[in-house]
């Protein structure tokens, strides 16, 4: 059997698979379906200092192999999720990662020194594409990111990984600048900026008229994101962007990804995430792979 | 969940109407929840469809209308085939509000529906054992569907169509306004396009009625956790219909939000 932890900036998971950010709740749901305790970490909805209701519905819309979600990060604040639901989450023996959004740098800082050290690890959401303010803004702007890196980094009492928008021209120079803000790990890809129209009423399906596109249509692009990033940064990458199943996982990996996140595909299969950690160990081992880490990266270029 | 069809009929032109075998789904299903079943048809998400009935324990019923190349394909299946079925899911009718406070209130409940809303009102009529009332509005005559099944189950059958081609010639709404002015009615619920159970919540609320409602969205994951299928509250809170809901109270929607 090999070897599935990985240890990502100094925290280690029992196996390389966490839950892409929004598309698990807070994990209560899931835990109907599955032992959270299975995962090597669960990413968590998005959590900002002060509650947030988000968009008007609809909020979703179907795509080509993908969905459009224009949420707005909605959740009830960091000060609700410590109270009421933190306590409940470390029944399970797994990794917290809590994602943070905010609108003004003060605000990203805010839920960070909230948070402080009760969660394992903090992802910084500078790639969210459905908010006005914040969000894909400061995501886009290599000096924005660094910036902002720099100020989380100050305030944040865990490991920082910085969450990438696949909205810009060199996904590269924006994981240099979260290095360079002193990012301990990155994540990629967020969703990309989309929009869907109905025909018949020719308006945009989203009341919000656009939306980030997940699922496997965006697959290619997070896995060439991926690769990217890894040639740019010693960073440990947490790779994402429709992953469905163990081969889509692999290939993350080889393109130089340390661990990966399950999302969207949780939407139409709750046990996708399981599935994925399961299929993993059993390329791993019907390869003759001791570890993850043998893997990573291993991609070899034509 | 993997269930085998066991029986498929053609209500009309584009509405079919599906029993699975799911011992496991059917002990669990109340009235008013709902399926979220994978279809072909290169669609990528569930389709959530409302539970019409659940039979001896051992079967689900679903009934639903193509609405596109998702319904189409599940329209395609063949008794015998396996569908992926995740469910029960959301809430179902509060029944509690339909039983008589004592022996002395006779107070009507009603039930009203509206086209592809009456499905879920089926399998509420029969747990409320013949009870309630049932007011359903159609289109035309060639929607007008599933009477005969709830003429049994109902204590009166009240059916209305927009063109008048069968029973009363206008909306469901207007029948519902002559039960509550001449009938002590206690509750009402009902599932339907949006601005009839607008107009029917807006009744029971001049009366004073309890009235559930069977909200619809756009959904994703149908279990809560994408968030995206909200439906706002009074207060500006934005409730997941999928996990919240289904069924509210009429009273506590925004409307317009």
């Amino acid at each position: 059997m090999a070897d599935l932890k990985v240890n990502i900036a100094g925290v280690e998971w029992k196996n390389p698979v966490t839950t892409a950010s929004g598309t698990f709740g807070f994990g209560r749901e899931y835990s109907e379906y599955f032992d959270l305790s299975g995962l090597g970490a669960i990413c968590l909805k998005a959590l900002s200092a002060v509650e947030r209701r988000g968009n008007e519905s609809p909020r979703i819309a179907e795509t080509n192999q993908g969905i459009l979600n224009s949420v707005g990060l909605q959740n009830p604040g960091a000060e609700y999720f410590i109270e009421y639901v933190l306590p409940w989450l470390r029944n399970y023996d797994t990794k917290l990662i809590a994602n943070l959004a905010g609108s003004t740098i003060e605000d990203y800082v805010e839920v960070t020194q909230i948070l402080g050290d009760k969660v394992d690890m903090l992802e910084l959401n500078i790639s969210c594409p459905n908010v006005k303010e914040g969000g894909m803004a400061f995501g886009t702007d290599a000096k924005m990111v660094e910036k902002v890196t720099k100020s989380v980094k100050r305030a944040a009492k865990v490991p920082l990984i910085v969450k990438l928008s696949p909205n810009v021209t060199d996904i590269a120079e924006m994981a240099r600048a979260a290095e360079a803000g002193g990012a301990d790990a990155v994540s990629l890809i967020n969703t990309l900026l989309g929009m869907k129209i109905d025909i018949n009423t020719r308006k945009p399906v989203l009341k919000n008229n656009m939306g980030g596109l997940s699922g496997p249509a965006v697959m290619p692009i997070a896995v060439r994101m991926v690769y990217q990033v890894r040639q740019a940064v010693k960073l440990p990458i947490i790779g994402m962007g429709g992953i469905t199943t163990a081969e889509d996982a692999i290939e993350f990996f080889l393109a130089g990804a340390n661990a990966v996140a399950v999302g969207t595909a949780g939407l139409v299969d709750p046990y996708a995430w399981i599935k994925v950690r399961n299929g993993i160990g059993d390329y791993l081992d019907k390869n003759g792979f001791a570890s993850i880490n043998d893997i990573v990266g291993k991609v070899e270029m034509n | 969940m993997i269930c085998e069809l066991v029986s498929k009929a053609k209500l009309t032109a584009n509405i079919y109407d599906f029993t699975v075998l799911s011992p496991e789904m059917a002990a669990k299903a109340v009235p008013g929840q709902f399926v979220h079943v994978l279809c072909e048809g290169g669609t990528y998400l569930r389709r959530p469809i409302s539970i019409a009935d659940i039979i001896d324990k051992k079967y689900i019923r679903f009934i639903f209308e193509v609405r596109g190349k998702g319904t189409a394909a599940l329209a395609e299946s063949k008794v015998g085939d396996e569908l992926d079925v995740l469910g029960p899911l959301g809430n179902g009718f509060i029944l509690s509000d339909a039983e008589p406070a004592d022996e002395s209130d006779d107070g009507e409940v009603v039930l009203v529906g509206g086209g592809i809303g009456i499905f879920p009102l089926l399998g509420l009529a029969k747990s409320l054992n013949g009870r309630a009332s049932v007011l359903l509005g159609f289109r035309n005559a060639d929607a007008v569907i599933m009477t005969d099944e709830f003429e049994p189950v109902t204590k009166n059958v009240f059916i209305s169509t927009d063109d008048g081609s069968m029973g009363y010639h206008g909306f469901i709404t207007d029948i519902l306004k002559n039960i509550v002015e001449s009938n002590k009615v206690k509750a009402i619920f009902t599932c339907g396009p949006k601005p009839m159970m607008k107009i029917v919540s807006e009744i029971a609320r001049e009366n004073d009625i309890l009235c559930q409602v069977s909200m619809e969205e756009r959904m994703g994951c149908g279990v809560g956790a994408c968030v995206t299928c909200t439906c706002t509250v009074k207060g500006g809170e934005r409730r997941r219909v999928c996990k919240d809901g289904p069924i509210f109270y009429g009273e506590e929607v925004e409307w317009d939000g």
